[in-house]
């Protein structure tokens, strides 16, 4: 068993014992294996390891887009094991946000849109307040003059801004990042760092982030290494 | 679904062409679905008015449908032995008490009603002899339920109303026995009664066996000649709507007891053929749909295929399996109803400028259009029938969006 250590005095949003997760076939491939760890509230965790080592398929279990083979995964203290598709994804709706290397942004609707989207989505605002929320948001990353704008008139750091806007949306607890920077120039992916680490410092988001940038991870409360699908908290980029 | 429309309005948007192709293959579908069966049931229309004008709608004999019970039957009916070899009773042939049932007849609502013998006969003139099938009539009644007026070539039925030795001979007639109006032919009854009657009126339907075998007389001259004094055998009917004869048939078969055969009854052959037509006619229309509809799929498969990432990025920000499907199924939706209403604009054009083409029959001076028929029906069949091909054909596509998986997409892209 492999576990990794929490922020003792942090809520716990995120605890997972003894996740598994095997992709069967003729010949099972094991992407995680008995993972534990437990991660804050307000918490900048990094997920680091080499390439193939089960980062991204962890960040998916946590993020609920995958479901493990064996163990438990609690989010906000509630136990995500035997929720059916549509309850899992009610709650990544309300409580997650993600934020991809490559920006995944609806490539027809305007940035402002793409920001409603997940507020449209769940249905709590008004149509007014939620393009007010959009518009917050976006100005928040320092976009709001680029609202109207459609993702192939912005750059990558831009549409990184306004994919990390279209994570905020409905005010999650939790924002999973895959390789946030991994697709940026230094200065754009510098700026992204800050935004995320903001998020966690003053705004109280817990983020975790999957990374190989040594200087994007050396920012973060925690980092966490996985290699061969197991915590290795001894593992250090090279 | 608000969400669901504005992602599907603009993944046909962007995709103008494609959008325009599968639009324009429902137009036509619907169009041409809307124009051929126009003309096709406009012909039955058309081939139905001629059967329906030219025979009487209801036809009253002087038979029953079912032959009356035997007495003994009537005394004892759940009787263990029963009798056999019965004959039926002998009556003389004719409608009973004509006049009192031809009242119940007339006083019901939109009928018209006119009685008459027929009987057979033999002509004879300058020697010559042809059996013909001589119908007794009464003119003022008889121009209000047949066409007989209009085909007079000579003389009017008024002559035969002011002639009781007056006859109406068809134009086979005439010619065979080289007569014109005002001759005078022998009229011979079965038992031999002979009588002369002077040419009043000459007819031509353009059909050589009622032209040649089809005579007319006056009803008490037919009761005399035929030995039936106040006698008819049948009583023709005409009704102002025609589609009503099988029940107005029923009414009076019930009220007067005598057989009533309505043009539906007698024409079941027809009227089976003309559904069997429709049926081969809008299995292939539809097909032209079918194929339009194919082109729909292939629409909505492409942009699933193109879009799978966009599809899985919503469903890990939160959309579920059904608002993915909602999308796709609303853009079929969406393409369905744009060709419904350009189709049928189209349609109606087309069906438009159908009825303006003319045709000449070789020697037929009457110039022909082409019969349409203009029913809303068909409008709301064919925009129905697109309707739901396209949502049928974007189903799958559509279930195919809703089961993509995030991860197997993400995985795909790190």
């Amino acid at each position: 068993m492999s576990e990794a250590s929490t922020a003792p005095d942090a809520a716990v949003v995120i605890r997972v014992e003894h996740v598994t997760r095997t992709l069967p076939g003729d010949v099972p491939v094991t992407l995680v294996h008995d993972v534990s760890l437990s991660i804050g509230r307000g918490e900048f965790v990094c997920i680091m390891g080499p390439s193939g080592s089960g980062k991204s398929s962890l960040l998916y279990l946590l993020g609920l887009l995958d479901v493990p083979t064996q163990g438990k995964i609690w989010i906000d203290g509630r136990d995500t094991s035997g929720l059916g598709d549509d309850a899992l994804t009610d709650l990544r709706l309300d409580k997650l946000g993600y934020v991809f290397q490559f920006h995944f942004l609806l490539a027809e609707f305007s940035a402002l849109d793409n920001v409603m989207l997940p507020i449209r989505r769940l249905g709590r605002l008004s149509d007014d307040a939620a393009r007010a929320r959009a518009h917050e948001l976006l100005d928040k990353l320092d976009m709001g003059d680029q609202h109207a704008k459609r993702p192939s008139q912005l750059s990558g750091g831009q549409r990184q801004r306004v994919a990390i806007a279209r994570a905020l949306a409905n005010d999650p607890l939790v924002i999973l990042a895959d390789e946030p920077t991994g697709n940026l120039d230094s200065k754009s992916g510098g700026n992204v760092r800050d935004i995320l680490r903001a998020l966690a410092t003053d705004m109280g988001k817990t983020v975790v982030a999957v990374t190989h940038d040594a200087h994007f991870a050396s920012v973060a409360n925690r980092r966490i290494g996985i290699v061969d699908g197991q915590v290795d908290m001894a593992w250090r980029p090279s | 679904m608000a969400i669901a429309l504005d992602v599907a309005l603009a993944h046909l948007t962007s995709r103008k062409r494609q959008t325009l192709v599968s639009v324009t293959g429902v137009v036509l579908g619907v169009a041409f679905f809307l124009a051929v069966s126009s003309l096709m049931r406009g012909s039955e229309q058309d081939f139905l008015k001629r059967l329906v004008d030219n025979s009487p709608h209801i036809t009253v004999y002087d038979e029953m449908r079912h032959p009356s019970a035997q007495p003994a039957t009537l005394q004892w009916p759940t009787a263990a032995v029963s009798i056999r070899n019965v004959k039926p009773q002998r009556e003389t042939r004719g409608i009973r008490g004509w006049p009192t049932r031809l009242a119940f007849i007339e006083a019901l609502p939109d009928v018209r009603a006119a009685p008459v013998l027929i009987g057979s006969a033999v002509l004879s003139f300058a020697g010559r002899q042809e059996g013909v099938s001589l119908s007794g009539v009464v003119p003022e009644k008889m121009r209000h339920v047949s066409t007989i007026e209009e085909k007079l070539v000579a003389g009017t039925l008024d002559a035969l109303a002011a002639n009781p030795n007056g006859i109406i001979v068809g134009q086979g007639l005439i010619d065979k026995f080289s007569l014109h109006l005002g001759s005078t032919v022998s009229v011979v009854a079965d038992d031999g009664v002979s009588r002369p009657l002077r040419v009043v009126g000459i007819f031509r339907t353009g059909n050589a066996s009622i032209d040649e075998t089809q005579v007319y007389v006056l009803l008490k001259r037919a009761q005399s000649l035929l030995g039936r004094e106040n006698r008819i055998n049948r009583v023709i009917i005409q009704l102002s709507d025609a589609y009503t004869a099988r029940t107005v048939a029923q009414t009076i078969e019930a009220g007067t007891g005598y057989k009533s055969v309505s043009w539906i009854e007698a024409s079941e052959d027809i009227l089976s053929l003309l559904l069997v037509r429709n049926l081969i006619m809008y299995s292939v229309v539809s097909a032209i749909l079918v194929v339009a509809s194919f082109g729909m799929y292939n629409t909505i498969s492409t942009i699933v295929m193109e879009k799978t990432r966009d599809i899985a990025i919503m469903k890990s920000m939160g959309f579920h399996a059904r608002d993915v499907r909602a999308i796709f199924l609303l853009e079929g939706v969406i393409v369905g109803a744009l060709g419904s209403l350009f189709g049928v604009l189209f349609g109606l054009a087309l069906m438009w400028a159908l009825q303006l083409v003319e045709i000449r029959p070789p020697g037929v001076v009457e110039i022909v259009h082409l019969p349409l028929w203009w029913g809303a029906d068909q409008c709301a069949l064919a925009a129905g029938f697109a309707l739901l091909s396209c949502v049928l054909a974007s189903y799958l596509p559509a279930r195919r969006a809703g089961r993509v998986h995030p991860v197997d997409i993400l995985r795909g892209q790190a």
